[in-house]
């Protein structure tokens, strides 16, 4: 077993040791982005995506999702296509050409049968949710549906127009593409691009135990904040191993850790973390140096010189390390 | 001598000035709006008063009677005529103004919603607040008055109900609200009230903060502040001027929104809405803002980062003869540094040589007890020397063993800065054992590096204790050796320890005292010893591994005797080394069982051997090592026909729309796609041919293989070909309308017209195949100049915002106002330093023990 030798030092600064060693390697990673087969290209990945984690966006550039199923549906590709279809959201733009005619001041929708079937909606189906998105009179004939609005402003027409091109047909809201992709174990999966973990975890063909998406803030709207942790320090150790840089596991907790602590996530900089420090001198170091001198002033802040940066700039120890020991001599 | 710690700095209040305290602060008023006069000295009441404080040597100040260094500066003031807003606070007023009642000047909030907010905790308060002011209001809830719209165009325009405010007005409105209110609002009454805001009085800061500077004609050269202040004045006096004359309304608001706009810039020359105030060159003028803000601002420039004495810098070139923990240093600069010795009993006499010395290791000052620091010369030597004695600091010239810290630039983790042993050299570079380069990622290209001499004990011991070279061996980073040795050591390692490697006694006994080893072991070969043995000679006992060589040479690994490398009680049994065993492996294992010392004794001995080794055996590469033979550049001509003739099949599939589409691809992406995996089979297809051809003789690819340098795609660029260029990871298009160059016929899809590089180095680019490579070069140039901006600034956030984590007492995390983290360091409260110590033998050796 590990011999108590190998516990850490009290007062070690492990947080800019963390802070060093996943910011170092900074230099020596990709800028490229990775072509998930099918599904989307270009996610980000090496430095971009890892500042997109540090920065705590509150949606990934791409949005990917591996959704893992039910043992009876990932055995075969069709099942799992099933399942993918089922999934995927399809709007009305994919199975149809929407186009506004100004001059008549109507929108025509001229279905495409091939893409309804492949899709597998029913015609039926669109001409429903047609209706019920508009409520204006609508005109149907076999393969073409047209609006005419009463109101006849160009602006409002194009309004319907896009809001049409968008209308939700079927499958999971957000779910742009689904592919099925062969698993290392032989089982099928489906990729999505896109990211709705709330609809996804509810669905009955779909193991939602094994359920991953790349979005920390969906994991921690619908999780929970620990998930939300964890799912950080899956994603930032992945995307430095995926450049083949090696960095000790306990730097990524200590980050993910520090990101959310106080029960959400916090980005790394001004806005999170950095901007809510203890102390104004802290602050003003950092960025913005202005604005947190004069809100300090106008509130009558005190900064107690309790972190690195204040003590630096003052002159004395930093309370770190081997600064923390203080002797007390009896006179 | 330093002076001892007696007090701290315990914390720092804000707060903002009123118009009486800064009166009474105030040495000087200023009265005149100019500096010096004709005779170039400066005018009483101007804005370089005397009674400020002096920069022109010689001068004495008013206030304290203190010359150029000795007085710190005194504040002074100008008395505004009319008031006007301090541009940085407009936002608080605005907020103030709009918070409250004109007539009643109360919050526009009932009784028991204020007491509701006091009992708030902060930040809750500040929310609730927010909230409650948006909501519309028509009337004061207290006295039912009409509430003004009040309306805010920045930087310091207030409008009431369309009408424009005057800063009197506005500043009677705030000093009538009571401090009780202002409480609720988050200011603290006593250090701001919010009429302080509106200025009456503007503190001038000290000549000293302000210096003019004296140009070569002579002329003097004001600084900004003082331009802007001189600006601020002239017109305060016009506007002074004006109203005793009795001038018309108009002008006079005119003049006081001059006013208003000079003391703006003062403050800020980056106003939005307002043009920068310019200097005569048209440069626009650095006011206070400027002067704090940004990476060369006084935060981030010279407080957070500081200039130091006791350092040099020069170039740094190798020595792989001194110890890793040592740094040559040139003689020149020894004699320029200096360490203080506090003298004792025991180095007295000792310190009395260095003072009488007139060369080199000599006495440059003698520090007396009473903090007098008096010049060792020839002069003043006898009489330092009749009161010198215990209690005295000598300073003298840095000499061998002594510590210091040495540091290379971009200091991107802690072991940019390590703590190393002086050995003074002849020349002019620093020098650096090549076995640290990779934590400073430093080479001989022209790298310069500081070096920093420790002035005191504690310093001195802190350093040695943490920062010293050999205790940084493993990187916290990844818990694996990071000091290690490199290229030729690896090739030496891995010559020394082939399974043929033999050396007769004489080359055995010199090898072993290349590494101070004077005893000599049994040969182990009849009469003759193995390189093997001989590196042993410097293995701890304990010392158990068993690891596959990255080389293998053999398709059946148990054919390759060096394909295994078997350490067995510190004897090396089988295998030969490459950069995995040697640098990682061992070396780890020694620096955790037998600790830094030890790992830096090995480090420095095996390299001293190893590098006579390499140096004897020989290692070379030429254009031959490159060259491949006929048969094989036949077969690469092959490879590549077949390639394209691949790719073009492809293309007529795509063409006649029968190719297979990719899930999620258009067909046009499919293609590439499948072109893309053409390519990069034939990129791997070659590197087999390229290996097979030039043989597990060939030192080019031994030293790739074992991890000494260059890889296998080095080899097959030089000797096969370079392959697909690419831009946006995706085969180069770009250029002209459907191809690259006009060269080729337009939407050509083919691997020569979409950037494939046909040709090797070594038999040289086609001009069409030189200009694809440098586009997909520039790319990769551009990449690493975003790259560094990038990660620089990632790193600079991540460090601010973990750099208060500190390990508790519980081996809990916690930030500096003691919140917790992490309650157990890591989730298992280990160093990674330390984390993947493996203090055991691998279990089969410990098997085979059993067994035997």
């Amino acid at each position: 077993m590990v011999s108590k030798k190998g516990f850490i030092e009290v007062g070690e600064a492990v947080g800019i040791i963390a802070a060093q060693s996943i910011g170092e390697p900074g230099t020596q990673m990709t800028m490229r982005t990775f072509h998930y087969a099918g599904v989307a290209e270009q996610v980000p990945t090496g430095l971009p995506r890892l500042i997109e984690l540090v920065d705590a966006r509150k949606e990934p550039k791409k949005p990917i999702m591996d959704v893992f199923l039910k043992d009876e549906y990932a055995s075969t590709y069709e099942k799992a296509k099933e399942v993918a279809k089922e999934i995927e959201c399809t709007t009305l733009e994919k199975v149809a050409l929407v186009e506004e005619d100004f001059e008549e001041k109507k929108i025509v929708i001229t279905l495409e049968p091939s893409e309804l079937e492949a899709e597998g909606v029913t015609i039926e189906d669109v001409k429903k949710k047609v209706k019920s998105a508009s409520n204006f009179h609508v005109d149907i004939n076999e393969n073409v549906i047209t609006i005419k609005p009463s109101s006849a402003s160009l602006r409002s027409i194009r309004r319907l127009t896009n809001k049409l091109r968008q209308l939700h047909l079927k499958g999971i809201d957000k779910i742009k593409r689904a592919v099925v992709v062969k698993g290392k174990d032989g089982k099928f999966f489906v990729r999505t691009a896109g990211s709705n973990l709330a609809a996804l975890l509810k669905h009955p063909k779909v193991d939602g135990k094994r359920l991953y998406t790349n979005d920390v803030q969906e994991i921690a709207k619908v999780l929970g904040i620990e998930a939300a942790r964890q799912a950080l320090v899956n994603e930032i150790k992945q995307v430095l191993d995926m450049q083949n840089l090696n960095v000790d596991i306990r730097h990524c907790r200590l980050l993910a850790d520090a990101m959310t602590m106080d029960g959400e996530i916090k980005s790394i900089g001004r806005h999170g973390l950095s901007g809510e420090k203890a102390g104004v001198l802290a602050r003003a170091a950092f960025e913005e140096t202005v604005k947190h001198l004069i809100n300090a002033a106008v509130h009558g802040e005190e900064d107690r010189l309790i972190g690195v940066t204040e003590n630096i700039i003052v002159g004395q120890t930093v309370p770190v390390g081997t600064g923390l020991v203080k002797l007390r001599m009896k006179l | 001598m330093t002076p001892v710690v007696t007090k701290m700095i315990d914390r720092i209040k804000f707060s903002l000035f009123s118009p009486e305290m800064i009166r009474k602060i105030s040495a000087a008023k200023i009265t005149v709006p100019d500096t010096y006069n004709d005779d170039s000295y400066p005018i009483d009441g101007g804005l370089v008063d005397p009674r400020m404080g002096v920069i022109d040597p010689g001068l004495k100040c008013k206030t304290c009677g203190g010359k150029l260094r000795s007085c710190p500066g005194h504040f002074a003031h100008i008395e505004l005529v009319r008031p006007v807003i301090h541009p940085e606070f407009a936002k608080v007023i605005f907020f103030v103004l709009k918070s409250t009642c004109y007539s009643c000047k109360r919050l526009l909030l009932s009784e028991k919603e204020i007491e509701e907010l006091a009992a708030m905790i902060e930040s809750e308060a500040e929310d609730e607040l927010k909230t409650k002011t948006k909501r519309k209001q028509t009337h004061c809830p207290r006295c039912k008055a009409k509430i003004p719209e009040i309306k805010f165009i920045r930087p310091t325009s207030f409008y009431k109900d369309g009408q424009p405010m005057l800063p009197t007005e506005i500043r009677d409105w705030l000093a009538a609200i009571p401090d009780k209110d202002l409480r609720v609002l988050g200011l603290d009454p006593q250090y701001s009230r919010p009429e302080w805001m509106v200025l009456t009085a503007l503190l001038v800061p000290p000549v000293s903060v302000r210096p003019s500077i004296t140009l070569e004609t002579g002329d003097r050269s004001e600084d900004d502040l003082t331009h802007k202040l001189v600006d601020i004045m002239r017109i305060n006096q016009r506007l002074e001027a004006n109203i005793n004359a009795g001038a018309p309304q108009l002008i006079i608001e005119d003049l006081w929104e001059l006013v208003q706009y000079h003391v703006t810039t003062y403050f800020n020359n980056e106003t939005s809405n307002i043009p920068p105030a310019r200097h005569r060159s048209g440069r626009p003028l650095k006011t206070l803002s400027q002067r704090l803000k940004g990476k060369e601002g006084r935060f981030r420039y010279n407080l957070s980062g500081k200039r130091v004495n006791f350092s040099a810098r020069t170039v740094i070139s190798p020595d792989p003869n001194i110890s890793i923990s040592e740094v040559g240093v040139p003689k020149q600069i020894a004699e320029e540094l200096t360490v203080p010795i506090h003298v004792t009993s025991w180095n007295i006499e000792e310190c009395k040589k260095f003072i009488l010395s007139d060369s080199y290791p000599k006495a440059e000052y003698v520090v007396r007890p009473d903090g007098k620091r008096i010049r060792v010369t020839p002069q003043s030597r006898d009489e330092i020397l009749s009161t010198f004695g215990i209690g005295y600091v000598v300073e003298r010239q840095l000499m061998d063993g002594d510590i210091v810290l040495f540091n290379r630039q971009p200091s991107l983790h802690r072991i940019s800065i390590m703590c190393h042993v002086v050995k003074v050299v002849p020349g002019k570079t620093f020098r650096l054992n090549p076995v640290v380069c990779p934590p400073y990622n430093a080479d001989f290209d022209g790298d310069e590096m500081n070096l920093h001499v420790i002035q005191n004990e504690e310093a001195r011991v802190e350093a040695e204790i943490l920062m010293k070279v050999h205790n940084q061996i493993i990187s916290p980073r990844h818990g694996h050796a990071i000091i290690k040795p490199q290229e030729d050591y690896v090739s030496g390692a891995y010559f020394f320890t082939k399974h043929d490697t033999e050396f007769t006694k004489s080359q055995a006994c010199h090898l072993l005292a290349m590494a101070g080893i004077t005893r000599l072991p049994a040969p182990d070969r009849k009469d003759k010893y193995s390189g093997k043995l001989l590196l042993s000679m410097l293995f701890p006992k304990e010392l158990n591994i068993k690891v596959k060589s990255k080389l293998i040479k053999t398709k059946n690994p148990e054919d390759d005797p060096d394909a295994l490398v078997v350490i067995k009680n510190g004897i090396m049994v089988s295998g030969a080394l490459e950069s995995r065993s040697y640098e990682n492996e061992i070396l780890e294992q020694i620096f955790h069982n037998r600790g830094a010392e030890e790992a830096r004794w090995f480090l420095d001995t095996s390299t001293h051997m190893l590098l006579d080794v390499v140096s004897k055996h020989g290692l070379s590469v030429s254009l031959a090592n490159y060259s491949i033979s006929a048969e094989a550049t036949a077969e690469i001509n092959k490879l590549l026909e077949d390639m394209k003739r691949e790719i073009e099949a492809a293309i007529v599939q795509y063409k006649n729309k029968t190719l297979e589409r990719s899930p999620g691809l258009s067909l046009r992406e499919s293609l590439e796609e499948k072109i893309m995996q053409i390519t990069s089979r034939a990129r791997d297809a070659a590197g087999a041919i390229v290996e097979k051809s030039m043989g597990y003789n060939n030192s080019a690819l031994i030293m790739a293989k074992i991890g000494a340098r260059g890889s296998i795609l080095n080899a097959i660029q030089m000797a096969a070909m370079v392959g697909q260029q690419a831009v946006r990871s995706k085969r180069l298009s770009r250029g002209y309308r459907g191809r690259t160059l006009p060269h080729f016929k337009k939407n050509d899809y083919g691997a020569a017209a979409r950037g494939f590089v046909f040709s090797s180095f070594k038999k040289g680019l086609s001009p069409t195949e030189f200009f694809h490579h440098s586009m997909g070069g520039r790319e990769s140039l551009v990449n690493t100049a975003i790259r560094t901006a990038r990660s620089g600034y990632m790193q600079r956030r991540l460090i601010n915002a973990l750099q208060d984590m500190v390990v508790a007492g519980d081996l809990s995390v916690r930030d500096s106002r003691g919140m917790i983290c992490q309650f157990l360091y890591g989730g298992d409260g280990l160093d990674p330093i330390k984390a993947n110590v493996k203090t055991e033998a691998p279990e089969e050796i410990k098997r085979e023990e059993h067994e035997a």
